[in-house]
């Protein structure tokens, strides 16, 4: 069975290049390619065969978890464009969004030490609304105005929130265990 | 061969043949072997009709080796050389196992893996594990009548690389060819959700006899995806007979018991447990060595409370889970009951309250992994059947490497859908550097030294450069089977190290090679004899082939061209004739080569023929 690693990860789930997406359209063009090529298929084939199956099975999934998640998806189209997102080396930002991240910051460490997992989860929920006002911002942006620089600067802040939201979750953890 | 099918529609394929597959439940207590005959799974039971075994295993001083039931009936007069619960002990030291004290084993710390010292020697928890894997495959083979072409061998979902390897290589040893490694959960979410035509959102609540997992499935159109995976690779039944036993040590004002006490007061603590479960008291009795007897009654109530804080435990990694797969109760549609502990009331109760819903328990939790383990055994072998399924499962631990100052980097995390690869660039961090260690680990905490260790290899001959300057990328790829491969290159010289994941836990590839060569002489005699007969049938399918093509269009070669071909036919049932698979795989390969030509002739004069009807995939 022959496998395209030529394609991008849009052309491989046969969806248009752009920031909205049909979720449902990506999980069913996903489980397809599952279908067809994961290595349970290829198992009782030669050991080449399995070796492509296992390739193109890899690269499946390592597409389906970049365009399934915004930051990704937005990161992934910016690089598709020549843009770099400059995430680790850009740390120029609003200084109202910076201000904002470090009272939660703080909020977190206050939590944390307290050992209350419900306001801790309920901190991650009012980051999730944020995050979810910058998913329609990146959307408006790339898809409407294709604005790459702005682009890269949601992404940034996107990028920001996420490792707020591991880090409330790696403490949630610690104080489950 | 492909260019040959495709220009006589007319022929018929190879006759359908059923192969011999199996799957195998490796458990703490008890092991279980299954197959798929005439479209349904069944466990095959014993020469006297019992479908487990025991994971026992007894050696005795003259090197007799006794699995099962009758190990079993050994290990009150016998503890030392009687292995109970051997899975706890795969890919694990010494300094992993909480309570070395409370078993009777002598340890033997290897590097990696711990060994135990028995009267036939030190065995490594992979040779006892390989024991009771060819109880099994021999059963599966006197019952089926035919030799195995493969198994299925199930594992935790929780369990790390170290141990699914220490799996897969007890299966080799036992000469098994491992189909796949499957995760318990999912194959009891085969087994359950196919029985049940079951769509939505399922937990498997898997408790065994020394193991936990807990998965968060999405059942869709035949497509069963793990969304999150978490547990205890270190907890089960048996901490329960452990509790009970402390209680009557407790009670009955014991200290300082020997092996035989031990083992003998367990056995009762297990049976009370069991009993339990049915019954609102028992009575545990028991005559110690000594003398001393044992005489306690243990009530219901008693029992749950000196073992609620294990019931607890399992929560945790539930909760765990449904965050990983960013999932909250309510959304959960079912959930499945797996494992014998899963018996115990006063587990089900607790999981039924998080849950808010009545837990699944209408499937026997002692075979339901060995059934689903069965099923994706011959879908892998390739029998066809009437379901249709997909299997995607994830890795449970994230996998990382060692950066400065013993900080775990993450690399692939945890939860990621197999097989998966992920790549990580690094540099050099002094002037002229021109080699660099690279440690993989695994799990979840920031430090090193808190992960569990899997390997460390070095990258030699690095050019020297300024630090900074190399650019080194380590590559991860994980398979299907949810082991690791890793491989390094540095991008600017192309200069390349790479290992599969294995020597950090003590069994290096040449011990295994010297374990199969001693215990599995005649092992290997069946390996090679079943790589001559594959290697026969692939010859003399492409000589029969070949023949088949010349007879059609023979008119496509001149006399010469015709000639070589034949001579290669011949060359090749010569061959077949003789014992040397070797010999056969290259004069096949001979004819392959002499044939490209009329291939590529045969498959032009088609197309003119207008045979349009065929997929331009089926011939590459």
């Amino acid at each position: 069975m022959a496998f395209d690693f030529s394609l991008d990860h849009f052309a491989l789930f046969a969806l248009p290049r752009r920031f909205a997406l049909d979720k449902g359209g990506l999980e069913a063009a996903y489980r397809d390619l599952q279908v067809l090529y994961h290595p349970d298929r290829a198992a009782a084939l030669a050991d080449a065969d399995k070796r492509l199956a296992m390739q193109a099975a890899t690269r499946v999934n390592e597409a389906f978890q970049v365009l399934k998640s915004p930051l990704g998806r937005a990161r992934y189209l910016l690089q598709l464009a020549g843009v770099d997102t400059q995430e680790e080396t850009n740390t120029s930002m609003p200084v109202d969004f910076l201000m904002q991240q470090m009272a939660w910051r703080e909020q977190v460490a206050e939590t944390r030490a307290a050992g209350d997992v419900s306001a801790l989860e309920a901190l991650a929920q009012t980051l999730q609304g944020e995050t979810r006002q910058l998913e329609l911002a990146l959307a408006d942006c790339l898809d409407v105005q294709k604005d790459h620089a702005g682009g890269a600067l949601l992404v940034r802040k996107l990028r920001f929130l996420e490792k707020l939201e591991q880090e409330i979750g790696d403490a949630i953890e610690v104080l489950l265990d | 061969m492909a260019l040959f099918q495709i220009a006589e529609p007319g022929e018929a394929p190879a006759p359908h043949q059923h192969k011999l597959a199996v799957g195998i439940d490796l458990g703490t207590t008890n092991s279980l072997v299954a197959t798929v005959r005439s479209g349904s799974a069944a466990v095959l039971p014993d020469e006297r009709g019992r479908n487990l075994l025991p994971s026992v295993v007894h050696y005795a001083a003259d090197g007799q080796v006794t699995v099962g039931h009758r190990a079993q009936a050994r290990q009150t007069e016998d503890p030392r050389n009687t292995i109970v619960s051997v899975k706890r002990f795969m890919g694990r030291g010494v300094k992993d196992l909480p309570d070395s004290a409370a078993t009777p084993y002598r340890f033997v710390d290897a590097p990696g893996m711990l060994k135990l010292k028995t009267v036939a020697g030190e065995k490594s928890p992979v040779e006892v594990s390989a024991d009771i894997l060819r109880t099994l495959k021999q059963r599966a083979e006197a019952s089926l009548g035919g030799e195995l072409i493969g198994a299925v061998i199930t594992v935790p979902a929780y369990f790390d690389d170290a141990q699914r390897q220490a799996t897969k290589d007890a299966a080799t040893l036992a000469g098994l060819n491992v189909l796949r490694l499957l995760n318990e959960p999912t194959a009891a979410a085969v087994a359950y959700g196919l029985d049940n035509g079951a769509e939505g959102i399922y937990v498997v609540y898997d408790l065994g006899g020394g193991t936990f997992d807990v998965s968060i499935l999405k059942l869709s159109r035949g497509v069963f995806e793990v969304l999150a995976t978490s547990g205890d690779s270190a907890l089960g039944g048996d901490d329960f007979d452990q509790r009970i036993y402390c209680w009557i040590v407790e009670q009955a004002g014991l200290s300082l018991l020997g092996d035989h006490d031990t083992r003998l007061l367990l056995t009762r603590a297990r049976e009370a447990k069991e009993t339990l479960s049915e019954h609102d008291s028992t009575r545990i009795t028991a005559k110690l060595q000594a003398g001393t007897v044992i005489d306690l009654e243990l009530n219901v109530e008693t029992f749950e409370a000196i073992t609620h804080t294990l019931v607890q435990k399992t929560i945790n990694p539930v909760r765990k889970a449904l965050r990983d797969a960013r999932l909250g109760v309510q959304d959960v549609k079912g959930v499945v009951m797996v494992g014998g502990a899963t018996r115990m009331p006063h587990v089900r109760r607790a999981v039924g309250e998080f849950f808010a819903c009545e837990p699944l328990t209408n499937l026997d939790p002692d075979k339901v992994v060995a059934l689903g383990a069965a099923m994706q055994a011959n879908a892998l072998a390739g029998n066809k059947s009437e379901d249709e399924w997909l299997l995607l499962d994830v890795i449970p631990l994230s996998l990382g490497l060692e950066t400065m100052g013993g900080l775990a980097e993450k690399v692939i995390p945890r939860n990621s859908t197999i097989p998966t690869a992920r790549a990580q660039d690094f540099t050099t961090y002094k002037d002229g550097q021109t080699a660099m260690a690279i440690h993989v680990v695994q799990g979840e905490r920031e430090l090193v030294a808190d992960c569990r260790s899997l390997a460390r290899f070095e990258l030699r001959g690095i050019p020297p450069m300024a630090a900074g300057a190399a650019r080194i990328r380590v590559t991860f790829q994980v398979d299907a089977d949810g082991l690791l491969a890793v491989s390094a290159r540095e991008q600017s010289t192309g200069i390349e190290a790479s290992i599969a994941v294995k020597p950090s836990y003590g069994l290096a590839d040449e011990e295994i090679a010297r374990m199969l060569q001693d215990s599995m002489a005649h092992a290997s005699e069946d390996m090679q004899a079943r790589s001559l007969a594959e290697a026969r049938v692939e010859g003399e399918g492409l000589a029969t082939a070949t023949e088949l093509a010349l007879l059609a269009d023979g008119a496509l070669l001149n006399e010469a061209e015709h000639a070589a071909v034949a001579t290669a036919i011949q060359a090749l049932r010569e061959a077949i004739a003789g014992a040397d698979a070797v010999l056969i795989r290259d004069r096949t390969e001979a004819l392959n080569h002499a044939t490209t030509e009329f291939a590529g002739r045969r498959m032009d004069a088609a197309v003119k023929r207008g045979l349009t009807g065929q997929k331009l995939s089926a011939l590459g």
